[in-house]
C-alpha cells in the first residue's frame, strides 16, 4: 500500500515546476441587507421562511405528529423520543434544530454535528425546521469560513434548502432523498 | 468508434437532440444569470484558478500534510496508482465488512474506475442513489454528462424503467410521482446499507477534512447510516487551506446549475464514535497529465459541467457520443491524455468557438488545450500512417483556427444563432454525419458567409 503511496509521489515529485505563489483572497462586499438577501436566497432555494406566529402555529397543530428537537428550549415540543440508533430516525416527521450562522448571499446555514446530535437527523428527518437568529447572518463564504475558524468537529454541513432534484426532464422536484422541506425561523 | 459517428446515431431522434441542446442551453443560461449577480464573479475565478496553479505546483507537499492531518483526524487513508488498484482497495474493506451491498452517491471517479462492474462481478449489490445515477443504471447505461447524469432520456423513457424496476404506474410519466418512488426505494437501500461509497468535491490539506456537495442529500443519507464511509479522491481534488473552500463553493453550483450553492456541503472531519471512514487518493493518470506541460492546468477541473452546458457540439452530440467518461470539452483533454488512440477524435470534436473557456470557473485554457491535442495527435498519427484518420481530419480543420482567429468574437455570437439557424436545417455539420474533413470547413464557410456582413 505504501508502494503506492511512495510511486504517486515520486511520479509527482518527478515533475519539474516552480512553485506558483497563493493567492490572497481579498475583501468582498457583503449585501447591504442581510436579512433580506438571505431570505431571497432561502426562497430561490426553495426553502421557506416562517414567522415566530408561523412557527408557534404549527407547534399547536397536529401537522407533524412525530417531532423531535435537541434545542433545550424547543424539548417541550417533543413528541418523539431520541433514539439509540439513527436508523429509527426515519418515521420522524419533523425536527427542529439550531443553525450557528447562516449565509446572505446564498442561504446556507452552518450546523457541526454538536447541534444534530445524530449527524443523519436534518437528512432523514421528513420536514426541517431550522432556528437561526437574525445576529448570526454572515454576507458571505468568506465571512463563513473566518467565523467558524478552525473548528474541530468531525462533522460540518451547509444546508441552504430542501432535498431537491431536476433529473428527469429538468422538472424540478422538492423531497429527493432527504427532508422534504426546509422552514427557516428567524429569532 | 469516433465521435462523429456516435453523434450521428444521437440525432437520428431529432426531437429529442433538439430537446437536449435547448436545454442544456438553457442551464448554461442560467449560470450566465446568476453569475452576474456576484460583482467580484470573474475575480473569484482569477483566484480559483490561481488557488488551483499553486496546488499543482505543490502537490506533493499538500497531499503528505492532508494525509498526516487526516489520519490524526481518525480517518484511514489509502492510495491507490490506478483504477484497479483502487477497486481492489474497495473491495478488500467490504471483505473485512462482510459487506455483499453497498449505497454509492455519485462519484466520476467511481464511473472512471469501473467501480461498479467490478463490484457486481464479485458479487456486490451496487446502488447509486443519485436519482440520475440511479436512472441510467436501470437502464445499464453510464452517466452522459457530469452533473445531469439521465440528460439524455426524456420521462417516457424514466417512466417504462421505473414501471418495469420500481412497478410505478404503466403511462405515469410525472416526475413528481417518478421522483416519489424512487424516493421510497432508495429509503429502503439507505436503511440496509453497512457501507457508503461518495465521492470528493474537495480535500483540504490544513485541516485533513473533506467535502462533498449534494443537492439531493443522497450522499448524507448513505454515509450516516452506514458503519463505514469510503471516500473516493482524485489527487488533484486537494487545496491547501479552509478558507479556499469559500471561493470554490461560491463559484461550483453557480457555474454547474446557476444556483448560489447546492442545498447540502457536508465537510467530514473524523468518523462518528464508533464508525470508520476510509479515504482513498487516486492517480491513475494525472501524475501523467501533470507532467505534460501544455495539459496540466486541465487537472484544475472541479467538475462542474459548465463547459459542457455551453459547448455547440456537446449540445448537439451528447454524452455518450465521446465514449469517455468525462464528455464534452473537458473530457477531450483529459482522455487523450488516458487512451490516445481510442479517443483521438475527441479534440476534434469542437469548433474551438472557446465559450468553454469562457465560462471555466478555474480558468482552464480548453479550447487552446484541444487545439494542442489535435497537433500532437497528427503529428503521432501521421507519423504512422500518412493516410489516417487524423490527417484526414486534421486537413479539414486547418480551417476552424483560421476561423477562430479571423472571427472569434463573432464565433462566439454564432453560439446561439447555430441551434435554430444551421442545426436543424440540413447544413449541421454533425447531424448529418458525413466524412468529417469536410464538415468544419462546409458549416464556418456557411456561417461566415452569412454573417460577414
Ligand atoms: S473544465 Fe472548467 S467548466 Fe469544464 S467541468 Fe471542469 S471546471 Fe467546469
Amino acid at each position: 500500500m505504501n508502494n503506492s503511496k511512495d510511486n504517486i509521489l515520486s511520479k509527482i515529485r518527478a515533475v519539474k515546476r516552480t512553485e506558483i505563489p497563493l493567492p490572497t483572497i481579498g475583501e468582498f462586499a457583503h449585501p447591504a441587507d442581510l436579512k433580506k438577501t438571505f431570505c431571497e436566497a432561502i426562497l430561490s432555494n426553495k426553502g421557506e421562511i416562517l414567522t415566530q406566529e408561523g412557527f408557534m402555529e404549527i407547534m399547536a397543530s397536529a401537522d407533524f405528529p412525530k417531532r423531535y428537537s435537541p434545542i433545550e428550549a424547543y424539548r417541550k415540543f417533543n413528541t418523539f423520543k431520541l433514539p439509540q440508533d439513527p436508523h429509527a430516525l426515519n418515521d420522524l416527521d419533523l425536527a427542529i434544530v439550531q443553525g450557528q450562522f447562516g449565509v446572505a448571499e446564498n442561504g446556507a446555514i452552518w450546523f457541526e454535528e454538536e447541534d444534530l446530535i445524530h449527524r443523519v437527523l436534518p437528512f432523514i428527518t421528513d420536514h426541517l425546521i431550522v432556528v437561526l437568529s437574525i445576529d448570526n447572518l454572515l454576507g458571505n463564504m468568506h465571512a463563513a469560513y473566518e467565523r467558524m475558524d478552525n473548528n474541530h468537529s468531525g462533522f460540518g454541513v451547509f444546508i441552504a434548502g430542501p432535498s431537491k432534484t431536476a433529473d428527469i426532464e429538468q422538472s424540478l422536484v422538492i423531497g429527493a432523498q432527504g427532508a422534504r422541506s426546509l422552514k427557516v425561523v428567524l429569532v | 468508434m469516433s465521435h462523429p459517428v456516435e453523434a450521428e446515431a444521437f440525432l437520428k431522434d431529432k426531437a429529442t437532440s433538439k430537446w437536449h441542446d435547448e436545454t442544456l442551453w438553457f442551464v448554461r443560461d442560467k449560470r450566465d444569470k446568476v453569475s452576474k449577480t456576484v460583482p467580484e464573479w470573474e475575480e473569484l475565478r482569477e483566484l480559483a484558478s490561481q488557488i488551483k496553479d499553486n496546488v499543482l505546483s505543490q502537490l506533493e507537499v499538500y497531499l503528505e500534510a492532508f494525509e498526516k492531518n487526516a489520519v490524526a483526524n481518525g480517518i484511514q487513508v489509502h492510495w491507490a496508482k490506478d483504477a484497479q488498484e483502487h477497486n481492489k482497495i474497495v473491495l478488500e474493506i467490504l471483505k473485512n465488512k462482510k459487506c455483499k451491498a453497498i449505497v454509492k452517491s455519485k462519484s466520476i471517479l467511481t464511473e472512471e474506475c469501473h467501480l461498479n462492474p467490478f463490484l457486481e462481478k464479485n458479487g456486490v449489490e451496487v446502488v447509486d442513489t443519485d436519482l440520475g445515477e440511479r436512472i441510467v443504471q436501470f437502464l445499464n447505461q453510464a452517466p452522459s454528462h457530469i452533473v445531469l447524469p439521465a440528460i439524455h432520456l426524456k420521462k417516457g423513457q424514466i417512466s417504462d424503467i421505473f414501471h418495469e424496476k420500481l412497478q410505478t404506474e404503466k403511462g405515469n410519466d410525472d416526475p413528481t410521482y417518478l421522483t416519489q418512488a424512487a424516493r421510497v426505494h432508495l429509503r429502503g437501500k439507505f436503511l440496509g446499507a453497512k457501507v457508503a461509497v461518495t465521492g470528493v468535491n474537495f480535500g483540504v490539506a490544513e485541516t485533513g477534512e473533506f467535502v462533498v456537495c449534494t443537492n439531493e442529500g443522497n450522499a448524507d443519507m448513505g454515509v450516516h447510516l452506514a458503519d463505514v464511509h469510503i471516500a473516493c479522491m482524485g489527487i488533484e481534488k486537494i487545496i491547501p487551506k479552509r478558507e479556499h473552500l469559500g471561493v470554490f463553493l461560491r463559484l461550483l453550483a453557480r457555474s454547474a446549475t446557476g444556483q448560489s450553492i447546492t442545498n447540502y456541503n457536508s465537510h467530514f472531519r473524523s468518523p462518528a464514535v464508533g464508525k470508520e471512514i476510509h479515504l482513498i487518493l487516486v492517480d491513475n493518470g494525472r501524475t501523467a497529465q501533470l507532467g505534460r506541460e501544455k495539459f496540466r492546468n486541465s487537472l484544475k477541473c472541479i467538475r462542474c459541467g459548465a463547459c459542457m452546458n455551453t459547448c455547440p457540439i456537446y449540445r448537439r452530440s451528447g454524452g455518450f457520443s465521446y465514449k469517455s467518461t468525462v464528455p464534452g470539452p473537458i473530457g477531450s483533454i483529459l482522455s487523450p491524455g488516458i487512451d490516445l488512440q481510442k479517443h483521438s477524435s475527441l479534440p476534434f470534436a469542437s469548433t474551438l468557438c472557446g465559450s468553454c473557456t469562457d465560462v471555466c470557473p478555474v480558468k482552464i485554457n480548453i479550447h487552446e488545450q484541444l487545439y494542442e491535442w489535435r497537433q500532437e495527435i497528427t503529428k503521432s498519427q501521421s507519423a504512422l500512417n500518412g493516410k489516417s484518420i487524423a490527417m484526414k481530419i486534421a486537413n479539414g480543420i486547418f480551417s476552424v483556427p483560421f476561423a477562430y482567429h479571423v472571427s472569434g468574437a463573432m464565433m462566439r455570437g454564432a453560439l446561439k444563432i447555430l441551434p435554430e439557424s444551421v442545426t436543424y436545417s440540413g447544413l449541421n455539420t454533425w447531424g448529418k454525419g458525413r466524412d468529417l474533413p469536410e464538415l468544419p470547413k462546409e458549416s464556418f464557410r456557411n456561417w461566415y458567409e452569412k454573417n460577414r456582413k
